[in-house]
């Protein structure tokens, strides 16, 4: 289970040492893509603009809107314009300049895999490559640049969101170190879709530049990764399939970061305090971040995926073979099944790779405790037992061994002082941040309560990969009727459906799931399979224990919406109230004692439980006029609930309370 | 002949009178292509040369092909794979006594002999010269008959519905989709049906410029035979040396000069066909008909599974007035396709014909271009003289535009006799582990070039995968134009030092080329055919239903499957 991984090496030490103006004015040559004849933006732009898949969509637009062909024409090479990049090597030099020093103050160590590094060198000179990071914080993609800049390796064209060039001096200083910028909605956009689809297109059929985009599509405020979006990656893969190039290399890039720079502004955001625009000023009034301590990074340049094998025995390109390609074409089924399996598995990559730091276990640890302080040995102790589980299941923990446990523990609950306090070697039950006053009133007690839990869920979240399929089955053995290994494979399945938009669940994959759990759980003496049942061992009592309250959060939380939807949830709730409903309900709760965990404050948990129970039926969409309203099946929703609860409610905070 | 007398064969003693008919096989190697006399060898200095007096090539010296030989393929001289010099066990031949005593009292000639039997019993591929050359035979057919004329053809297929024995025609026998190999699994009695003695043109009609032909005629002497009158068909397949035109008919073949005179669909206007259930053929020569589907396209093609092509009406031509060579080296492959493509929008009639090829090694060098790209068209004009000249010069206009410069008229010729010359090749390659094949398909122009490197590309991964320890030779160029496409040819060919079943990995290479070829949009086959080879696509590029259709004729005209060879279907 233990998967080889590679070595890491710090590339700021060598930054300590020497000048940073040298580095950053360094002799820069990349290696490119065979055959490859450097092309300036303008040349880029008119090969966009003269390319027969534009001409079709600009004469179809034409005539749909009864505008001149030149006119629609017009508007093209304008969404071009703002779109495009103008990558400039002064620009990528003056930031390789500015980020050394930002990041030797901010951090302690950028490691980075150099084999990594290597197999991407070689992947660049066979075919288009295509990087996709991970995506937990503004840095990710300066921070991309930065390390291919230091390896010199061909700098990436990278697509960003439109709300960066809010930061007018910003916006453009990023476009001409390769970013390009997409609206974040174009929906029905026909002649946007078509450049901007034709725009990547080219850069990667040329091979010109390694393109590099986000699959979660946004950075993911819970660490958790993102249910992966489709658009791009249907765009890059499309020349493959239509033949236009050999093969295409996707390369999986896992960023952990120690400690994350929107750690808090993420948990705020989550409960419903509204993200700041990203504005210049906003970004200096940061400066304050500067004097912090924020660890490492690691940085994983995974296995190259060749896009040809990806699709071997999976999509027929013969389906390309009867229209002129460059007519655009919805996806077919197999084509769409195709991408949005290749998405999940490249997730599952990049979220295989990530590095755990020993503080994602004491996080999930403490999360977990609600009943006494903690000593601090009692929490090394646990810590410890936790890491050889970790490593029991092939997580990337990077546990300094050479260290004192103790040590270990109390540096890692040092740096995130934020979070935790120390006081006299106890840890006090479940979190509590410095922003918890005694003096303010009960509800934004429990607020400020709930962003110093959200910051820990998310450490937490970054090892839930790790956990998550045993932890399913051991929530299914909770909640199934008996041991019997059909009703809890039921129950897994049930929850793993209930969940698919919560957690990165391949879909279709529900068996493979099952006997991974049941594989590890085994191996690692928790259970005990037969034909017929599901057992669990004496020694398996404490990891599973562990891993049913690890999900539990999950069900009260998917539990207590439902209950809402029963019980408050008025006829004219919509989609756009449903949040806010949601969460005046739940603090209600929460502060009458009746619901324990306020992790489920978070709207990433409420917006996919939502998303969940309208995939399940149980909730239907109405479009109206103006806004769009939910209407509850009552009688679904009721029996989810059930299921969720296994028992009643009541009897479930009973236990806890207890 | 190659083979000694002191093979045993297992043929009768009291076999009847052996009758020597064929002319080509005392002339032609029964183990590789062509004529016995010319091959390409090294000689004692190292020097390769090309033997005999046949070829503008024979008796020449090309000091600068053993270079080319070792560098590309990483061959050595020293490392020879000679083949064996004959075959041992070809099986006793299964006969039907009572068909082979109907036979007799026919009168038409036949044979029991193993030499006559195992020539007729492969095509080209590879794998069935390497086996040939390693002195392997398998299922060959039992007896060969040599029907002199279509009559001769109707009482063979006759005796052989009574008796319930399996024909399979052969022509020129320079397939390349294993069409003539024997189904090993066929018990009955096979027979193989030598049409060349029906060679005969039987009238030429010059008001309305058609010949009847003989269908077992071969192309270059239907070719000889009508200039003698002042005409030619146009009709130049590479193998026209050899392949015949029932051939040419059963498999849709197709002549570089297609461009003027047209494929063999367009230059059929009547043909005759002998099969179980009777004689199909058209009632008048009417020069097109508006009557269903056209019966010529079900027997276009059926590749020998329907019945004997015994005549056909062609068109003919008065021969050009005049004729000229010509070449165009261009700096790259995509320059020279998309100057193909113009020339054809802008020029018909005139052009006979072209073949691009890049790294071609009879121009190497030329000013300025980089020789890892530069590539060559070879071109021919035919017509009267004023004509040729204008379209020439319209031709090399247009060339100028897409950066292509004139190379004379030389290395225009030459391109084109290489054309016969290059079955040869492959000879001289398995002398020395050197093993490879040509396969061609047809593509829309928009994709002529994603279809080359990507076919090309997949040549040199799969042989990475499969453990060839030398880069493989994997090339292409285009042969054909159309309006909206073009026909493609792949070479392939690798070192095969080291491997242990060389031709087992040469056929899944090729198979996944042809993968390959299909997901790029190109088709099955331009002209070679579908044979046994191509079978397991069959049902994916004419659909289910299309494959319905074709079975149904099958069922209707040859219900007791007489001519058995097991192609296409």
């Amino acid at each position: 289970m233990l998967k080889k991984r590679d070595d890491f090496e710090d590339i700021l030490e060598e930054r300590r040492n020497c000048s940073d103006l040298r580095y950053a004015l360094k002799c820069y040559t990349p290696v490119v893509y065979k055959g490859l004849t450097p092309c300036k933006a303008g040349v880029l732009k008119n090969m966009v603009l003269q390319s027969d898949q534009l001409h079709y969509v600009i004469n179809q637009v034409s005539k749909e809107t009864g505008k001149a062909p030149e006119d629609v024409q017009e508007e093209a090479s304008a969404i071009l314009e703002e779109m495009a990049h103008r990558m400039q090597l002064s620009t990528v030099r003056f930031f390789a300049f500015t980020l050394c020093k930002v990041f030797k103050t901010l951090f302690r160590s950028i490691c980075v895999n150099e084999e990594g590094i290597q197999r991407l060198q070689q992947a660049i000179q066979e075919h288009p490559v295509v990087l996709l990071p991970s995506h937990r914080s503004y840095m990710d993609f300066l921070l991309m640049s930065y390390i291919l800049f230091t390896y010199d390796l061909a700098l990436p064209v990278i697509a960003a969101g439109m709300d960066f060039m809010g930061m007018k001096i910003v916006g453009e200083m990023l476009r001409m170190s390769g970013a390009f910028f997409i609206r974040r909605s174009f929906g029905g956009d026909k002649l946007y879709w078509a450049v901007f689809s034709e725009y990547v297109k080219t850069i990667l059929k040329n091979g010109l530049a390694p393109v590099e985009f986000f699959l979660e599509g946004t950075r993911s405020r819970t660490a958790k990764s993102l249910t992966p979006k489709l658009g791009l990656l249907n765009i890059v893969m499309d020349p493959f399939l239509k033949g236009e190039v050999f093969d295409i290399n996707v390369v999986p890039v896992s960023i952990s970061y120690e400690r994350i720079l929107e750690e808090t502004l993420y948990a705020r955001e989550l409960l419903g305090v509204p993200k700041p625009k990203e504005s210049t000023s906003g970004l200096f009034k940061a400066r304050r971040v500067l004097s912090e301590d924020y660890g490492s990074i690691h940085v994983y340049f995974g296995q190259p995926v060749s896009v040809r094998s990806l699709a071997e025995g999976r999509v027929n390109r013969c389906q390309f073979n009867l229209t002129p390609r460059h007519i655009p074409k919805r996806p077919s089924d197999d084509v769409h099944s195709f991408v949005n399996a290749a998405a999940y598995r490249l997730v599952r990559a990049q979220e295989e790779n990530m590095v755990l730091k020993p503080w994602v276990l004491l996080a999930s640890l403490l999360l977990q405790n609600h009943h006494q302080d903690l000593d601090q040995d009692r929490l090394t102790e646990e810590a410890l037992w936790l890491r050889d589980v970790c490593r029991q299941y092939g997580a990337f923990l990077h546990w300094p061994d050479h260290v004192p446990p103790s040590e270990v523990v109390s540096s890692s609950l040092d740096l995130h002082r934020g979070l935790v306090r120390i006081s006299e070697g106890r840890v006090p039950a479940g979190p509590s941040g410095p922003g918890v006053h005694p003096g303010a009133g009960p509800e934004e007690q429990l607020l400020n309560q709930a962003v110093v839990v959200l910051s820990c869920a998310s450490y937490r979240n970054q090892a839930l990969h790790v956990f998550l399929r045993p932890a399913l089955l051991a929530s299914a053995m909770h909640i199934a009727t008996s041991s019997n290994k059909q009703e809890v494979f039921n129950s897994f399945s049930f929850l793993r459906n209930m969940f698919s938009n919560e957690f990165i669940l391949c879909p279709g994959a529900t068996m493979q799931d099952f006997e991974e759990a049941c594989f590890l759980l085994v191996k690692t003496g928790v259970l005990q399979i037969t034909e017929q049942e599901v057992l669990s061992t004496h020694r398996g009592h404490r990891t599973l224990a562990f891993l049913t309250r690890m999900m539990d959060p999950f069900l009260q939380g998917y539990q207590v919406i439902c209950m809402f939807l029963c019980e408050e949830a008025s006829e004219a709730l919509t989609e756009k109230t449903f949040i806010p409903a949601v969460r005046g309900f739940m603090v209600k709760q929460l502060l009458s004692g009746r619901l324990r965990y306020t992790e489920v404050l978070s709207s990433d948990l409420q917006k996919n439980a939502l998303a969940a129970l309208l995939r399940l039926g149980a909730v239907l969409k109405t479009k109206g006029a103006d806004q769009t309203t939910l209407k509850v099946n009552r009688v679904m929703v009721n029996s989810l609930e059930d299921t969720l609860g296994k028992k009643p409610l009541q009897h479930l905070w009973f236990e806890f309370s207890s | 002949s190659a083979f000694t007398s002191g093979v045993s064969l297992e043929s009768s003693p009291n076999t009847m009178e052996h009758i020597k008919c064929p002319i080509l096989q005392e002339i032609m190697k029964w183990n590789g292509w062509g004529y016995v006399d010319s091959k390409f060898q090294f000689n004692k200095k190292g020097q390769a040369e090309f033997t005999g007096k046949r070829y503008r090539l024979s008796g020449m010296v090309m000091p600068a092909l053993k270079e080319w030989f070792e560098s590309t393929f990483g061959a050595s001289l020293q490392h020879k794979t000679p083949a064996i010099p004959n075959s041992s066990a070809v099986q006793p031949p299964i006969l039907n006594e009572a068909f082979v005593e109907d036979l007799k009292s026919t009168g038409i000639p036949f044979s029991q002999d193993a030499e006559d039997r195992v020539f007729r019993a492969h095509g080209h591929c590879l794998h069935e010269i390497f086996a040939l050359r390693e002195g392997k035979v398998g299922r060959v057919p039992d007896m060969v008959v040599w029907p002199s004329n279509h009559n001769d053809v109707v009482k063979i297929v006759e005796l052989a519905c009574k008796h319930n024995v399996c024909l399979i025609p052969y022509g020129g026998g320079t397939s390349v989709s294993s069409a003539l190999e024997c189904p090993p699994e066929e018990t009955r009695t096979i027979v193989s049906v030598d049409t060349s003695q029906m060679n005969r043109i039987l009238w030429i009609d010059e008001k309305n410029l058609t010949a009847h032909v003989e269908a077992g005629i071969v192309g270059q002497e239907l070719e000889r035979l009508l200039n003698e009158s002042g005409y030619c068909t146009g009709h130049e397949p590479d193998s026209m040396e050899f392949s015949s035109l029932g051939g040419w008919v059963a498999t849709r073949a197709s002549g570089m000069k297609k461009n003027i005179y047209g494929n063999i669909e367009d230059l059929v206007v009547h043909i005759r066909m002998v099969t179980p259930q009777g004689v199909i053929e058209k009632s008048c020569q009417g020069p097109r008909m508006s009557t269903g589907p056209d019966i010529h396209h079900f027997i276009l093609g059926s590749e020998g599974t329907l019945g004997v092509v015994t005549e056909v009406t062609m068109k003919i031509r008065p021969m050009p007035e005049y004729q000229k060579y010509g070449s165009v080296v261009f700096p790259n492959f995509e320059q020279g396709v998309a100057c193909l493509r113009e020339v054809l929008t802008l020029i018909t009639n005139v052009f006979a014909g072209h073949a691009l090829k890049p790294q071609k090694f009879y121009i190497t060098k030329f000013k300025g271009f980089d020789p890892n790209r530069l590539c060559v068209a070879t071109l021919l004009f035919e017509g009267d003289r004023e004509r040729v000249l204008q379209h020439e010069k319209q031709v090399y206009d247009i060339a100028a535009k897409f950066g292509g410069l004139a190379a004379g008229e030389d290395n225009g010729q030459r391109g084109y006799m290489l054309t016969f010359v290059i079955a040869y090749l492959r000879d001289l390659g398995m002398d020395y582990y050197v093993i490879g094949e040509s396969f061609e398909t047809s593509v829309p122009w928009d994709r002529v070039l994603d279809i080359c490197r990507n076919v090309k590309e997949r040549i040199i991964r799969e042989c990475k995968e499969r453990g060839v320890q030398f880069p493989p030779l994997s090339t292409c160029r285009v042969t054909q134009t159309y309006d909206a496409g073009a026909c493609v040819y792949f070479y392939f060919a690798f070192n095969y030092r080291g491997l242990s079943d060389p031709v087992h990995v040469y056929e899944q290479v090729e198979h996944a080329a042809r993968d390959e070829i299909l997901a790029n949009g190109g088709s099955l086959s331009h002209h070679h055919g579908v044979g046994k080879l191509r079978k397991e696509w069959m049902r994916e590029t004419v659909s289910r239903v299309g494959m319905g259709m074709l079975k149904s004729v099958k069922d209707y005209v040859d219900p007791g499957n007489i001519f058995g060879n097991r192609n296409l279907l």
